[in-house]
């Protein structure tokens, strides 16, 4: 089922939670929405749900225009950050509780109900374990009894808030490959809204970069990583160093000096230049570099981080060094990005 | 509720640090003073209550029992209390789902209400439904062109209980339900439950304890309450005593077993309800621990 945001506005007390948000989803695609608390993308889920109205704008499945529909008629499997099992219902009971729910010739008979639930239990690798009661699980089976529960009732679209949260990191890197494996083999149009933005990347065909209420940036996890539109993503998107720089000419300066890096196409004045800190090339002599002295030094895993103090104005800037790289306290370092970008300061 | 995290409101009895623990003649003495305190001011006059009442015997005790007027004040009573708890289940649900589970305009104003009747004399409660209902109150000669009666009648009392013991069920609830919020319910509507089905699986199972303790309290109150009933009562024997009012008149008629025979039936009444309520505390307490706001 496809998905379709047009212009969506959202206000709570006229507060604005999002500002005309478009977004198109592809039908059984996988696709996550990354950006910090505040950036709108769990009230975006919950617009999809039909969980809240938008103030303005539509929602579409399909053809379909779903935005005056209700929950229970858009027939969305929903799960929960903090998976909202029901607490008195055993495992089973919990899974079924959705066809139990439905009317008439809809509703299948007590016994295929409680087959569909084994069946899910089955696919969310959680057999044998019906009769229990959430209180009786872990974290990560929860998550997946609430996922069982959510795909109980054939839904069209599968929307999952936060969907790691509350695990620690070794169960959630699990869980992760597992979404993954279950998606694949459902092929359910599948949104998560995650703060992680290594979950978002591994996880994702698609990326949604989400910040103060809009949309930033959308994308690959490849387009994302090595092609931020703004300065948000490529600040909020992996490791990045900034410096404050002026064009002129067609090259970039820091000060009176040109850096070696050409810039054709950018307007004359004040820029902000963006690069990764492991993306650079170290240089001998400076001629056309970026140096500074080193400020301060520390070993990260792998890699030694070095700031570095750049020109008069003592500005600081991280780059990434070997290990055995002999840079210590106060000596001098010269480098070059080697991809970069510049954006209007 | 069977969370780990919730399981520490258990209390520790062994984690009382030295420093906190008083010398052994100090604990005593707190001690003593607790249960002296108790024995004279509880224990005693249960004892009496019962003692009073079989002074003359078993048989005696249960021809006061017997009695017309007696009898009559039990099921009137019991008629009461089978009218006022279940309309304060039905008004202290709805109460608390919308102070709960909606935002709105005079939230505040509406718990403020809630919790008037605890605040206000039970005298003074009985005296609004005179001033409203009486025959120079502000209803007095509409109802009776109408043929109505309220005072000194069944209707009265048991508006007067409904007021009375109003709090009960709601306080307990609203605690209970702004603790565990609105998601369970968001999970049974996206499961494609509608209203109803969503009150009657989900959220009512979710606070039954609670609920089911806010009924004991309320349906104790609704059986004892003397203030605001005498007030509305009347008094009529065999038509509008109650059991409390009917204590009274007999005592008064210096009838003591009669009095305290129907007296101890009260007391036994508290003695089950507080059994009951320790039952339901020991084995639900987490999820009552959350409303226990009186």
């Amino acid at each position: 089922m496809e998905v379709r945001v047009a212009n969506v506005r959202k206000e709570f007390d006229r507060f604005p939670a999002l500002h005309d948000v478009s977004l198109d989803i592809r039908s059984g695609e996988l696709i996550a929405l990354l950006g910090p608390s505040g950036s709108g993308k769990t009230t975006l889920l919950r617009l999809i749900a039909g969980l809240e109205r938008p103030t303005r704008g539509k929602i579409f499945f399909g053809d379909e225009d779903a935005s005056q529909k209700s929950i229970q008629q858009r027939n969305v499997g929903f799960v929960f950050q903090h998976y909202a099992l029901f607490r008195h219902m055993t495992v089973a009971d919990n899974i079924g509780f959705g066809l139990k729910v439905r009317h008439g010739a809809a509703r299948p008979p007590a016994q295929e109900i409680r087959r569909r639930a084994s069946e899910l239990l089955d696919l969310v690798q959680l057999s044998g374990l019906e009769k229990r009661y959430p209180a009786q699980l872990s974290g990560g089976q929860r998550q997946r009894v609430a996922l069982a529960r959510a795909m109980a009732i054939e839904p069209k679209v599968l929307l999952l808030d936060e969907p790691f949260g509350a695990l620690d990191a070794q169960v959630r890197r699990e869980l992760r490959r597992w979404l993954r494996e279950i998606h694949d083999a459902t092929g359910h149009t599948t949104v998560f809204v995650t703060h992680d933005q290594e979950e978002a990347l591994e996880l994702a065909d698609r990326v949604v970069v989400m910040s103060q209420g809009r949309i930033e940036q959308v994308g690959t996890a490849d387009e994302i990583y090595d092609t931020p539109n703004s300065p948000f993503v490529y600040g909020f998107i992996g490791e990045s160093s900034t410096l404050p720089v002026k064009v002129e000419g067609g090259e970039v300066w820091i000060a009176d000096r040109p850096i070696g890096l050409p810039a054709p196409d950018a307007a004359d004045g004040p820029a902000k230049l963006f690069f990764r800190p492991h993306d650079i090339d170290l240089l001998d002599g400076c001629s056309g570099c970026i140096a500074g002295t080193v400020a301060a030094s520390r070993r990260v895993a792998g890699t030694r981080r070095v700031e570095l103090e750049i020109g008069g104005e003592r500005q600081r800037v991280e780059i990434e060094l070997p290990v055995d790289h002999p840079a210590a306290q106060k000596s001098r370092v010269a480098f070059r990005p080697r991809r970069w970008k510049l954006f209007p300061a | 509720m069977a969370d780990p995290e919730i399981k520490s409101y258990e209390p520790h009895h062994e984690s009382h640090s030295a420093a906190v623990t008083e010398s052994r003649p100090a604990r005593a003495a707190l001690m003593l003073l607790a249960f002296a305190f108790l024995g004279i001011f509880l224990l005693l006059p249960l004892i009496v209550v019962f003692k009073e009442a079989f002074a003359k015997g078993v048989g005696t005790y249960l021809q006061s029992l017997a009695d017309a007027d007696t009898r009559s004040a039990i099921r009137l009573t019991l008629l009461v209390a089978a009218i006022s708890v279940p309309l304060n289940i039905i008004f202290g649900i709805s109460a608390a789902w919308a102070i709960a589970k909606f935002e709105f305009k005079g939230k505040a104003f509406l718990i403020t209400l809630i919790d008037l009747p605890f605040s206000v004399s039970p005298v003074i409660s009985g005296l609004v439904y005179v001033l409203l209902f009486g025959a120079q109150g502000l209803l007095g000669a509409w109802l009776k062109a109408n043929g109505i009666v309220i005072l000194f009648a069944v209707p009265g009392i048991v508006l007067a209980t409904v007021f009375v013991t109003f709090p009960f069920v709601a306080r307990e609830l609203i605690p209970l339900m702004q603790e565990q919020g609105t998601g369970d319910e968001e999970a049974a509507l996206s499961l494609g439950a509608n209203g109803w089905q969503t009150f009657w699986y989900v959220t009512l199972p979710n606070v039954k304890w609670g609920l089911l303790y806010g009924v004991l309290l309320c349906n104790a109150r609704a059986m004892g309450e003397f203030g605001a009933v005498s007030v509305v009562s009347g008094h009529i024997r065999g038509l509008t005593n109650t059991m409390p009012l009917h204590v009274e008149i007999l005592y008064n008629e210096y009838n003591a077993v009669g009095a305290f025979a129907v007296a101890s039936l009260l007391a036994g009444l508290a003695l089950v309800t507080l059994v009951l309520k320790t039952l339901l505390e020991m084995r639900y307490g987490a999820e009552i621990a959350a409303a226990r706001g009186h």
